[in-house]
């Protein structure tokens, strides 16, 4: 049952990544895509009627951690309590930079959300990356149960952790590029003219730096987290996982040389979901694990009691099948390319 | 102020007060909202349509407000609030859970095609869209609500083998009595701010003789919703909530009433400052035998004051606890004498003429959301000096490794985002309201749109 809810929250957190992070990619493009006022208010339109659903998936994947693995959400909230409070500052900057924009028009009102907009969207994917890289490191837990980890200390591998340290950054650089190809390969397939040409020209800019990192940070991985060493030798099938990705990657290559907008996205979700699976994969049954010593949380150790688990599927599973629902609905009454007019976004212009 | 825990508790009350100033307004205002649209459906008349729009408008702020401000609520549990996360997380995590997986995808995904996508939708979809996010964010209001409850007066759980607090029974949690009376009480709460928020906008309009057909409507519809939802404020909500705190928190029914001695017939304290050291009430002024009756429906009934408990099982903050009971009922009070004025002047067909009263509807506006922060923060002291009542203690719930430092500095940044974001919200709220209802005047002229940026 513990691993079913695992299953579900990485589920969960994978839909987030997918959903949001495409937003967000857009929002880490959106200075160099769009120059002009219209262009810009293309982008903000791509993702305006969406953002806040994808968003909704961190709440939901948050409060499905909370009941079912209540030892790792105070556990790893507590102990990653200064970078989670900057994640919780940016998302409060993008949020209000996405809805407060269009409500004037103005020469300083405009680029200062503009900039708000990319600069927190570009700082959260780094920040989430680091936080992947964070769990997959392993943070220095002790038998309470807790961690603090400073926000940096030698930048090393060390016994005295920080949250930033190199193979972190890596991470964290590797997610930005993830996501940026992500984002443009989104608003490409959004929007015309010269925003949807940028965004052509920086997914494909992207891509060979997010193949490379793709590389170099498994084969780091390997190294830095035994465990997964251990899960891919003992079940060899996981290997499917990273073939999943490296299909997605492919399919991002070839669709785009067809110019098949929509195909290239969708490769881009399957590349994320097929890199995402691997890391859960990897570090199964660990939720999280601690630096060189027993005092990993598992599945099995962080779990809430059984009855809790069993009737918490039977609403999840009615409440997701509800929420996909909203989400083909809307996603379909938005469907197409973004037409930017001067009615029905906002007024007064 | 110096102790780790002092500094969490101030950390969860600063950013969960601030949070709560737009959920309020929002809750209410959906109801107003469908109340318009519903008038707009049925008299085909498009002035109900433009003023939904411009309720609209002014919602789809206060929601941006409210979500950005209410996503650091779900994770300060584990941040702040660790120990007591581990404890309970396995039942309230389930509603907190839930508030996200059946309200927050309904409210956000209908959200956005009603403030996108009327022109999509027609008429009949566009009502239904704006029911929608209304259902949303009333049924998120009650999932939050009842893992509080749960928190006032826990029920459905069973302490495990190592003292874990395990859920027991889904629907001993979800239909927890306490949750039912405190929803009903919160959401007329919010009612009463989105019916003074909607008159206090159409009184100015009416002050200042400007769109005044629109004027007339929101004045009507805050006063006729909101003379009911002040009424059953007092009665039967507020008055249950008061009967289920003396059944189940004795210590906090005393110390909110400032009541330090047992005794026969005890007087309810209309005014007066508490003063903890010398057990009494200083300068009061007391109606006899009011609190026994309210309390047992009988005017000389015993009434336990703060010395029938040990001093441990006293709230550790008995004077803000009593202000805020006083705010909350004085005003409340208040709420009611207002809005039966306003009522009876609309009766008489006086009310849109009879600027006295406009100015005083217009005026009233921070009222209810002093009321509303004054109830929540009756509850929530109240509560002290247990996390979970009788289960929990408040010292035993913050988190090990997050010292005052750490703590004081994301409470700093808080304070000085938020004070941004005040700042930002009044601006584009008095922009609105200064735009108005009506659409901007002929299509293509651009002197319109320059005069009014």
């Amino acid at each position: 049952m513990a691993t079913i809810w695992f299953c579900l929250v990485a589920l969960m957190v994978a839909m987030y990544v997918l959903l949001d992070g495409f937003d967000l990619g857009a929002g880490a493009i959106h200075l160099w895509v769009a120059k002009t006022d219209e262009e810009r208010r293309q982008v903000l339109a791509s993702v305006g009627p969406v953002w806040d659903g994808n968003e909704v998936w961190l709440l939901a994947a948050g409060g499905t951690l909370y009941f079912a693995f209540p030892q790792l959400y105070a556990s790893a909230f507590s102990g990653f309590y200064l970078p989670l409070m900057m994640v919780l500052w940016l998302l409060i900057l993008r949020g209000i930079s996405i809805e407060f924009r269009n409500h004037v028009h103005s020469l300083v009102w405009d680029p200062l959300w503009d900039f708000l907009f990319c600069a927190s969207s570009l700082l959260l994917a780094v920040f989430y990356g680091a936080a992947l890289g964070n769990v997959v490191r392993g943070v220095p837990l002790d038998k309470s149960g807790y961690f603090f980890e400073p926000l940096w200390t030698d930048f090393r591998l060390g016994p005295e952790t920080g949250i930033l340290d190199w193979y972190t950054v890596l991470v964290g650089l590797f997610t930005l590029a993830a996501l940026l190809l992500h984002g443009s390969l989104w608003v490409q397939m959004k929007t015309t003219g010269a925003v949807n040409a940028r965004s052509r020209t920086i997914a494909e800019r992207t891509f060979w730096a997010v193949v490379t990192l793709t590389v170099v940070v498994t084969l780091i991985s390997f190294q830095v987290q035994p465990q997964i060493r251990i899960n891919f030798a003992r079940w060899p099938m996981g290997y499917a996982f990273p073939l999943l990705a490296a299909a997605g990657a492919l399919g991002v290559k070839f669709f785009t040389g067809k110019q098949n907008e929509r195909n290239a996205f969708l490769s881009s979700c399957v590349y994320l979901a097929g890199m995402l699976t691997s890391v859960v994969f990897g570090v199964y049954p660990l939720v999280l694990p601690a630096r060189s010593s027993d005092f990993s949380l598992t599945v099995d150790s962080a779990k809430a009691g059984a009855y809790g688990l069993k009737i918490g599927l039977i609403w999840w599973v009615i409440g997701m099948m509800l929420a996909t629902g909203y989400f083909v609905f809307v996603y379909r009454s938005f469907a197409g390319k973004v037409v930017v007019g001067s009615s029905e976004h906002g007024h007064g212009d | 102020m110096n102790s780790a825990l002092d500094v969490h508790r101030l950390h969860f009350a600063f950013t969960i007060t601030f949070h709560y100033i737009f959920p309020q307004l929002t809750m209410g205002l959906a109801l107003l909202m469908v109340y318009l649209k519903t008038k707009a459906l049925r008299t085909g008349d498009e002035h109900y349509n433009l003023a939904a729009r411009f309720w609209a408008r002014i919602f789809g702020i206060n929601f941006a407000v409210g979500v950005v401000t209410g996503i650091p609520m779900e994770f300060q549990f584990g941040t702040n609030w660790a120990e007591f996360s581990k404890a309970a997380g396995g039942v309230i995590g389930q509603t907190l859970a839930m508030e996200g997986v059946f309200s927050f995808f309904l409210e956000s995904s209908f959200l956005g095609l009603f403030l996108f996508g009327e022109k999509k939708l027609g008429r009949i979809g566009h009502w239904w869209a704006g029911f929608l996010v209304f259902l949303g964010s009333w049924l998120s209001g009650y999932l939050i609500v009842a893992t509080d409850a749960w928190m006032q007066h826990p029920t459905g759980y069973a302490l495990g083998p190592n003292g874990e607090i395990q859920l027991s029974s889904f629907w001993g949690l979800v239909l927890n009595r306490w949750a039912l009376w405190q929803y009903a009480h919160t959401m007329i709460g919010a009612v009463q701010t989105g019916c003074f928020v909607m008159a206090a906008v159409g009184a100015f309009y009416l002050l200042t003789k400007r769109t005044e057909s629109y004027g007339r409507t929101f004045v009507k519809a805050g006063v006729l919703v909101g003379v009911a939802a002040s009424l059953l404020q007092l009665f039967p909500t507020g008055d249950m909530q008061g009967k289920l705190i003396a059944e189940y928190q004795q210590p906090t029914l005393a110390a909110m009433e400032g009541l330090f001695a047992s005794q026969p017939t005890a007087p309810l304290a209309i005014l007066g400052q508490p003063d903890v050291e010398k057990r009494r009430l200083d300068n009061p002024l007391e109606i006899p035998g009011m609190l026994s009756f309210l309390t047992y429906r009988n005017w000389s009934a015993h009434v336990k004051g703060l010395d029938s408990f040990p001093e441990e099982l006293w709230p550790d903050r008995i004077p803000i606890l009593y202000y805020s009971y006083h705010a909350m009922v004085g005003l409340g009070t208040i709420f009611i004498a207002v809005q039966l004025l306003a009522l009876l002047l609309y009766w008489r067909k006086r009310l849109y003429t009879s600027r006295w009263m406009l100015w005083v509807l217009m005026l009233c506006v921070p009222l209810p959301y002093i009321a509303n922060t004054a109830g929540w923060m009756t509850a929530e002291i109240g509560r002290q000096p247990w996390v979970i009542y009788g289960l929990m203690r408040t010292a035993h719930g913050a988190s090990p490794r997050v010292g005052a430092g750490n703590a004081w500095f994301t409470l700093i940044g808080f304070m000085g985002m938020y004070s941004v974001l005040a700042i930002l919200w009044c601006f584009l709220m008095g922009r609105e309201i200064h735009l108005g209802p009506e659409p901007p005047a002929a299509p293509g002229s651009s002197t319109a749109s320059v005069a009014a940026d």
